[in-house]
């Protein structure tokens, strides 16, 4: 009985130890965490990114993250790198995570990024003038459903992302009705049911994203915004409103970081800062996975191997 | 509520001939007033803003003032908070080195798909001999082939934790409430709201004290996952037998021992349908932890739909569902594994051989990943998909049956839903809350009626009102759909073994299927609509209405349907003047429970596009809105609670006039 008892006792003592011990090894040298989101081009850039800092000798983890939620949890440390941060539709929660949860501004990419209304380019046929938002206006009953009936129906993006396309409807005077989706799949979900149909549709779309590759089709030309059409009712095609513009041609990317990276790991934090993209080289890691059918890990080390020259920039 | 005094007086009034009209009356009399009052006061439509109590910003400041500046004797109280979260992460990293880190320090890589398989395999075979061997083999095989072993085994790390502590956790709580009236008084109640309330509004407040990441998806799991494990718990000690525990009296039981060794033991029945739906509903929860940062499966999904793969979502919500199932095959074998009486007589080899027959293949597996890394892991290469072809399949039918059912949802959508949605906007809150009043009142007197009342004051007051009716329409829709197909599966399932067990494992796969898959082919075929969001629900909420149907069905005693027959009533006679009058309270419980998941839904519709609460709920976590999101969440509970409530006393008042315990 006895001799049983201290068996079973070395071997439970045994398996608490063995975990532990691999545990403190593991958090010996601290894995630098770098953040994922859902969309490909971040997916694959993020393990570009890790794989370059493997590369140098730290430990890489990868935690998913919602693109709302990440930046107060890389503020705070639990996260500490995002490769994309996009000015459309995080601008807001970037700003609030740099002023009150202490994240870091790490920069800004090459990459210039757009969000705006996006047409299919068979709506040309039946709309031809669509490229200009005057002339979509104009044949706003093609996009109509029973909800939205007798205004057209514009497919706007997640009511969350900070951009208020009811009010630009107003403004510009469009007969239009916006409605929100709840999630950027939506978006997609809507466009390729209405391309498969070719249906007229106008919706919500950004640049770089896999769509361009997929579906073939053009954004819808707005006022270019300046400060003044925000304050100045007499600014732009409606003297009575403020807001009667679009959104700007080329939004900024940034990265964001966690503060303590200077300090904890100064080698790997140098690198970080001279990471930068443009368009072309994201279009080209999407492009690996969206057409291609690689993994996105697959595609970072493709990516690494045609990029040599610009990984070496960002070490030196 | 002064409309309802008003219609007390009425009927005070009323000549006796008038009395058996008091109801309708009272109705009508809520109605007119409700109506005469809107037009001289915009305030019974809409509750003026200046009246607003602004309750939203009270929880949004008490949960920042949580985070940033409660001190406990100077630790800060997220500090604590966090520290506890790094002691749930303890098991939950021995889980994942394990199954997909590996030990570094021992030189040890993660264990091989092929030692997970033939220990799964094995253990199933000992459970439940060979058929669920075969079930767990083709599973594992699946995950393995289908290249979503290292994904399912990251879900399965937090799984792993997560099933244990609520099912700990629920037990005692479970027994608690049994022990202490006070404990029921407070914990009862929490239970249902818990219950009620979607998984999503917990996110963004559990996210903002613990970090963001696998614990917080642990919390949020343990939290919806739990309670019906404590509920089976406090059922299944509440009805053991008397006898059954003076027997244990007699034989000179401590208490303790009457609780562990009889109590516990002869309520396993029901303490296993807690641990199944602890199962299912932890997996349930996969896809939903993914958003609060857990890697897995639930992220992978999220991704593919992102990218339009829905071929890919549905193998990984597959591969969540095989999953479940296993889990809950292998822990109800458990539960009621044959004892070998024979083992004494037989050698140690024929006693231990699964053991040494796993131990053979665990070290041969690491041996032989060494050499091929085929059997710690397949690539990528040696596995196959049919994403593609399934996505085609899905854009085929589209293209095929968007012309045919097009027309069918605009002039469902023109004549009946923006009809009755135009009627629960216009609807003035007098009217809505005296009808509920008067309604509560005649079912279930005055403590339902008063905490009727109070919950829907609860969403008047706040600003809500507009929401809650968009959610409260959106459901009423969807729960006529759910009763309309429900109820006659479960006639027909009543009416046929075979149909009814083919029926019950749709039922089960229905239930545990991701449901954001459905959303996306629901957006293709009816874009982004009132219809799709009805079509989004009904799969899940109509598993409640025919079950319940079935049970109130096969319910009824054999003596009754005897004599219905001996009194020459035909088939259709026999079902609508017995068993449907019979079975009515069983089917309004599926009701009941239609609805709760009806409303539970809204929360996962309201990522097709939505305005009503569940839309609120989902907002509320990417802009940290934690007081919009828990309110909303708490309002959508309460209209479930005033559901349940009015259905649950007209059950029983039912059950009472035909005779049964209520």
């Amino acid at each position: 009985m006895l001799k049983s008892t201290m068996k079973f006792a070395t071997v439970l003592a045994m398996g608490v130890a063995l975990p532990f011990s691999a545990m403190a090894a593991a958090e010996s040298d601290d894995p630098i965490i770098i953040v994922q989101n859902n969309w490909t081009s971040q997916l694959v850039l993020s393990y570009v990114v890790g794989k370059v800092l493997e590369g140098e000798g730290y430990t890489v983890e990868y935690a998913p993250s919602d693109s709302q939620l990440q930046f107060a949890a890389i503020g705070r440390g639990d996260m500490h790198f995002q490769v994309e941060a996009w000015e459309g539709s995080m601008k807001k929660a970037f700003e609030d995570a740099v002023a009150n949860d202490g994240m870091i501004d790490a920069g800004t990419h090459d990459a210039l990024t757009r969000e705006e209304w996006w047409i299919p380019d068979y709506v040309l046929e039946t709309c031809p003038g669509a490229e200009e938002w005057k002339g979509l206006d104009a044949c706003a009953e093609q996009f109509a459903t029973a909800e939205t009936a007798p205004k057209g129906r514009f497919v706007g993006p997640p009511a969350d992302w900070g951009k208020n396309y009811a009010d630009r409807v107003k403004a510009l005077e469009m007969n239009f009705a916006a409605i929100n989706v709840g999630q950027a799949a939506t978006l997609w979900a809507e466009l390729q049911s209405a391309y498969d149909q070719k249906k007229p549709v106008v919706l919500f779309n950004w640049t770089p994203n896999f769509i361009e590759s997929k579906f073939k089709g053009r954004f819808v030309n707005f006022p270019e915004p300046e400060p003044a059409c925000f304050e100045d009712a007499s600014w732009g095609p409606n003297p009575n409103a403020t807001g009667d513009c679009g959104a700007p041609h080329g939004g900024w990317l940034k990265k964001a970081a966690w503060p303590g990276l200077a300090d904890k790991y100064p080698n790997a934090w140098g690198i970080m800062q001279k990471v930068n993209f443009s368009n072309a080289q994201i279009a080209a890691a999407a492009l690996m996975v969206d057409v291609d059918g690689l993994e996105a890990e697959e595609a970072a080390d493709k990516w690494i191997v045609d990029n040599a020259d610009v990984i070496s920039s960002w070490k030196n | 509520m002064t409309d309802v005094a008003r219609n007390s007086a009425i009927s005070g009034f009323l000549p006796n001939g008038l009395k058996r009209y008091e109801l309708p009356l009272g109705f009508a009399a809520i109605i007119i007033a409700g109506v005469l009052l809107a037009q001289i006061w915009p305030g019974a439509t809409r509750w003026p803003a200046e009246w607003v109590i602004p309750a939203e910003q009270w929880v949004t400041n008490y949960i920042n003032w949580l985070k940033r500046d409660l001190y406990i004797f100077g630790v800060a109280f997220t500090d604590i908070t966090r520290f506890f979260g790094s002691m749930l992460k303890l098991p939950i990293k021995w889980a994942e080195y394990l199954l997909f880190r590996g030990m570094k320090p021992l030189g040890l890589g993660p264990l091989p798909w092929v030692a997970v398989t033939a220990g799964v395999t094995l253990l199933a075979h000992r459970l439940g001999g060979i058929r669920l061997a075969l079930l767990c083999l083709i599973s594992c095989l699946y995950l393995s082939f289908f290249h979503l072993w290292k994904d399912s085994m990251k879900t399965m790390a937090v799984v792993l934790v997560a099933v244990p502590l609520s099912t700990i956790i629920g037990l005692v709580l479970g027994i608690w409430v049994t022990r202490s009236r006070l404990a029921a008084k407070i914990i009862t109640p929490i239970f249902d709201l818990m219950q009620a309330t979607p998984h999503m509004a917990y996110l963004a407040p559990v996210a903002a004290l613990y970090a963001a990441g696998s614990v917080t998806a642990l919390i949020a799991t343990v939290i919806f996952a739990m309670p019906p494990m404590a509920r089976c718990t406090i059922l299944g000690l509440q009805t053991v037998p008397s006898d059954i525990l003076e027997s244990g009296q007699m034989s000179g039981c401590t208490p303790r021992q009457l609780l562990w060794k009889v109590a516990l033991p002869s309520s396993k029945r029901t303490l296993m349908l807690g641990l199944n739906q602890v199962v299912m509903q932890t997996l349930a929860m996969v896809v939903i932890a993914s958003i609060a940062g857990q890697p897995g499966l639930g992220h992978k999904l999220l991704y593919s739909l992102q990218q339009l793969k829905i071929g890919l979502a549905i193998e990984q919500g597959i591969a969540i569902t095989l999953l479940a199932i296993m889990l809950d095959r292998l822990t109800q074998a458990y539960a009621y594994r044959d004892v070998d009486h024979l083992a004494a007589t037989k050698s140690w080899f024929e006693r231990n051989w699964y053991w040494v027959a796993f131990a053979v293949v665990l070290v041969g597996s690491y041996i032989a990943a060494e050499f091929f890394k085929e059997v710690r892991i397949l690539p990528r290469k040696a596995t196959f998909s049919f994403q593609k072809e399934m996505s085609q399949l899905i854009r085929d039918f589209n293209i095929i049956a968007y012309p045919i059912l097009n027309p069918m949802k605009e002039w469902m959508t023109t004549y009946v839903f923006l009809n009755i949605r135009d009627f629960f906007l216009w609807l003035p809150w007098p009217v809505f809350v005296g009808v509920i009043a008067l309604g509560a009142w005649r079912l279930g007197r005055w403590p339902v009626m008063w905490l009727c009342i109070a919950l829907c004051a609860s969403f008047i007051v706040t600003g809500f009102w507009v929401e809650t009716m968009q959610t409260t329409y959106l459901v009423l829709i969807s729960g006529i759909f759910c009763v309309l197909i429900g109820v006659p599966v479960g006639v027909w399932c009543s009416r046929s073994e075979r149909v009814a067990s083919i029926t019950m494992s749709i039922c089960d796969t229905l239930q545990t299927f991701p449901s954001f898959i459905y959303l996306i082919p629901a957006i293709m075929l009816f874009n982004v609509s009132i219809f799709s969001n009805v079509i989004a629900i009904i799969p899940y909420a109509t598993v409640p209405a025919i079950r319940f149907t079935y049970l109130g069905l096969k319910n009824i005693a054999p003596v009754t349907i005897e004599a219905a027959k001996m009194n020459g009533a035909n088939s259709w006679q026999r079902l609508w003047k017995v068993e449907l009058p019979i079975a009515i309270p069983e089917i309004m419980l599926g009701l009941n429970q239609t609805i709760m998941m009806a409303l539970a839904m809204t929360a996962i519709t309201a990522l097709i596009g939505s305005s009503d609460l569940g839309q609120a709920v989902v907002r509320s976590i990417s802009t940290q809105n934690y007081g919009r999101g828990i309110l909303a969440g708490f309002f959508i509970a309460a209209l479930g609670i005033i559901a349940d409530r009015l259905i649950q006393s007209w059950a029983s008042k039912r059950k009472k006039e035909l005779g049964f315990e209520g």
